[in-house]
């Protein structure tokens, strides 16, 4: 399934964005969001759709 | 000290954490300032997030993460409640840009997220300007602190509408008031503080200092100095001299 995520189109065979997340290697402290939702952490078992837009945000410097 | 939602604050001043020369000089600068708030952000991962994770909780200081960057309601609050995870706060520091080249806030975006965000249990801390009408729209909508602009953000500019900010101050003589942005010298910083404003949030003035360690304990004793001088109850002002030595027994020459 090919999906988004963090802004570059990635080929996944997961199905699911707990799975998707470790598929592409992202890991450590983040929050994540699906087409603009935020998804708490408890909630990353939902199954992901073709071209679905995920985000991973980490901790970063900030003003 | 001012109290920002029940939490009392060891220091008026508020430290940014972006765009220091190193890790280690971001450090150096806060142990030096004593500040007892730490803004953050949130940004795609891109090697490093995790260190700073560590760097700061290494700070041993609050943090309120931003919505920096954020120009529509949708996307600021879709990014608290992921900061609301990511740093384990319910603290946030409200941005909803308007303008592009000032970075001036749309205070009508802003309104409605806090609005949404104060119900959703956030504790707000809005970037916004020095309306007084804007200001009251956010308290009504859960604000308990208010976060005026001084002049745009990284313009080092200092206070561009003293008037204004005083006229804030006097209005809501009962809620926390920070200046954000704009801060540019210390001098900038015991201006706000001489006004009767609780902290000042300072970010670019220090880090990008040649000896930012060095600002950040410039920025510490001017907030006290501010912050001493206005509960010391400053003279008036007038227009005319008014001499100081007495004239009563002055001599006849």
């Amino acid at each position: 399934m090919r999906i988004i995520v963090n802004g570059t189109p990635r080929e996944v065979v997961a199905t699911t964005l707990a799975g998707a997340l470790e598929e592409v290697g992202i890991v450590g402290r983040f929050a994540t969001a699906v087409n603009g939702v935020f998804v708490p952490a408890a909630g990353r078992e939902i199954a992901l759709s073709e071209g679905d837009a995920v985000e991973a945000l980490a901790p970063m410097q900030g003003g | 000290m001012a109290v920002f939602y029940g939490e009392e604050l060891g220091s008026a001043l508020m430290l940014g954490t972006a765009g220091y020369p190193s890790p280690a000089v971001l450090a150096r600068a806060f142990r030096v300032s004593g500040a007892g708030v730490a803004t953050v952000s949130l940004r795609r991962e891109a090697g490093g997030g995790q260190d700073f994770w560590a760097l700061v909780q290494d700070l041993g200081v609050r943090l309120l993460p931003n919505t920096a960057g954020c120009h529509g309601v949708r996307e600021a609050v879709t990014t608290a409640q992921m900061a609301r995870e990511v740093f384990g706060t319910d603290w946030i520091k409200l941005e909803v840009i308007g303008h592009a080249d000032t970075l001036q806030p749309d205070v009508f975006g802003l309104v409605e997220a806090a609005r949404i965000l104060s119900a959703e249990g956030f504790r707000v801390f809005p970037y916004c300007t020095e309306d007084l009408i804007v200001c009251e729209r956010l308290l009504e909508a859960g604000c308990e602190v208010l976060m005026p602009w001084g002049a745009p953000i990284g313009s080092g500019m200092g206070l561009n509408n003293p008037f204004g900010l005083r006229a804030l101050r006097a209005a809501f003589p009962g809620v926390p008031l920070v200046v954000d942005a704009g801060i540019g010298l210390p001098s900038h910083a015991a201006a706000a503080m001489e006004m009767g404003y609780d902290a000042v949030l300072v970010n670019s003035a220090v880090a990008r200092a040649g000896d930012p360690a060095a600002m950040a304990g410039a920025m510490a004793g001017a907030v006290r100095a501010g912050r001493a001088a206005w509960l010391a109850d400053p003279m008036e002002r007038t227009d005319m001299a008014v001499a100081s030595t007495p004239v009563l027994g002055r001599a006849f020459l």
